[in-house]
């Protein structure tokens, strides 16, 4: 199978790697790169559990086309803080947002985007920003009053 | 099958690429493609991009404006001259969805998707294809399955008059899931009485259409619970909207006049 050069950032980090033609980027990511956080749900574009920001902008590394990042940056929940510092994953926790863990990923970086363009949001621009984000375990309200909690302190920009 | 990428400069020599090989298929956003991709379908071996950034272009001139195919819903949301059309893209899909999503991409959408294209129809839009002339979007839906036989380059539409636009979409999923139908529909009132009415449906059948009895039914009427009597009875007529996992055609069919109802007499444009 043919093979492209592909650069781009990841995390801030300069990324080389060598794509097969067709490639989405979650397989990017997760095979050739080795960031797993990005997670392969339903590989349709329905439950945003691989949801990254790409230049900033949430997307669905399963549905991108790996070589459309070219000379891009891609953000993904493996570059926040190891050790949960981030406003965002410290609330995810306090309020139980997070259960089997599989979209917490996705909702994370969902929500950073929502809080880098609008910083204090209200419950509507909350539930439409994770709109795309199926979570099974939680019924959603915890992960809603933990982005509210972070934007209630005014936090929400990536460390 | 193995997959092979394209991308050329210009939408005519995507279109030509295309119309080179069967197994060709345009990308635009990818939201429909990259599926089958990921699925290892067997009839997508080529998948041919452009760079044109005439794609991404929305342009106004007076009252007419033109989407280019790779318009993005995340980019009609951000352009307050589409506020029109904001409640339209804000229901199709998350935001990360709709950063990927295209208007041509929704134009040749399968079941049940198409809810921009439902509203492109109830603005009487009309499709310019790569290499051919402009025709009625409508014209263009009927002919063309989901398959995406021709490469559209924009489609264009006069801005409709304040208040005389609307759309509603009905999902089991709030507020961004796919459409049980959508509705779409331009109902200017002159004098009272309805004059030249276009009403679209998405979802109920197998691509989006115009809704040319119950448009005839209002022409004339007042926009009232009696003057709309007549269109809510010819909603569905000579309909057969498809089963799916979310509805079957037999409830589109009874549901269909009662959100038809809604969206003439309740809702109006933001």
């Amino acid at each position: 199978m043919a093979q492209k050069p592909l650069q781009f950032r990841l995390n801030g980090a300069e990324k080389a790697v060598f794509v097969e033609d067709g490639a989405n980027l979650l397989d990017v990511l997760r095979r050739s790169v080795g960031d797993l956080t990005a997670k392969r749900g339903c590989a349709q574009g329905g439950c945003g559990a691989c949801t990254v920001l790409i230049d900033g902008v949430p997307g669905l590394s399963c549905l991108t086309l790996a070589e459309t990042v070219e000379g891009r940056s891609v953000a993904t929940a493996g570059g926040l803080p190891g050790d949960g510092s981030h406003p965002l994953q410290e609330a995810f926790m306090a309020h139980f947002a997070a259960q089997c863990g599989f979209c917490t990923p996705g909702m994370l970086m969902a929500a950073t985007a929502l809080l880098e363009s609008t910083p204090h949001p209200d419950r509507d621009q909350v539930v439409h920003a994770l709109s795309g984000n199926i979570c099974r375990c939680t019924g959603y309200e915890p992960i809603i009053a933990a982005v509210l909690e972070v934007a209630g302190e005014g936090g929400g920009g990536r460390s | 099958m193995t997959v092979t990428v394209h991308c050329v400069p210009t939408v005519a020599e995507a279109a030509e690429a295309v119309a080179r090989d069967r197994s060709a298929r345009y990308f635009g956003g990818g939201t429909l493609l990259m599926r089958a991709v990921n699925e290892g379908a067997d009839e997508v071996g080529i998948l041919v991009r452009t760079t044109d950034p005439d794609l991404k272009r929305i342009t106004s001139s007076g009252p007419s404006i033109t989407l280019g195919a790779g318009v993005t819903m995340r980019a009609v949301l951000a352009d307050p001259a589409l506020a029109f059309l904001h409640p339209v893209a804000r229901t199709i899909g998350g935001p990360a969805l709709q950063a990927q999503a295209t208007v041509g991409g929704n134009l040749f959408a399968p079941h049940p998707y198409g809810d921009m294209a439902a509203a492109l129809l109830a603005l009487d839009a009309e499709a310019a294809c790569a290499g051919g002339p402009s025709r009625p979007l409508a014209d263009l839906l009927r002919d063309t399955g989901t398959a995406g036989s021709q490469v559209v380059r924009s489609v264009s539409f006069t801005r409709p008059a304040a208040g005389t636009f609307r759309f509603r979409k009905v999902t089991r999923v709030r507020p961004t899931g796919a459409p049980v139908l959508s509705v779409a529909a331009s109902i200017p009132v002159v004098s009272g009485r309805i004059s030249g009415a276009r009403i679209a449906w998405s979802a109920m059948a197998p691509r989006p259409l115009r809704a040319a009895e119950a448009e005839r039914a209002l022409e004339g009427c007042r926009p009232d619970a009696t003057g709309i009597a007549g269109a809510l009875a010819a909603a569905a007529r000579g309909l057969d909207p498809p089963d799916d996992a979310l509805a079957s055609g037999w409830y589109r069919a009874e549901v269909a006049p009662v959100h038809l109802r809604r969206l003439l007499l309740e809702d109006g444009e933001d």
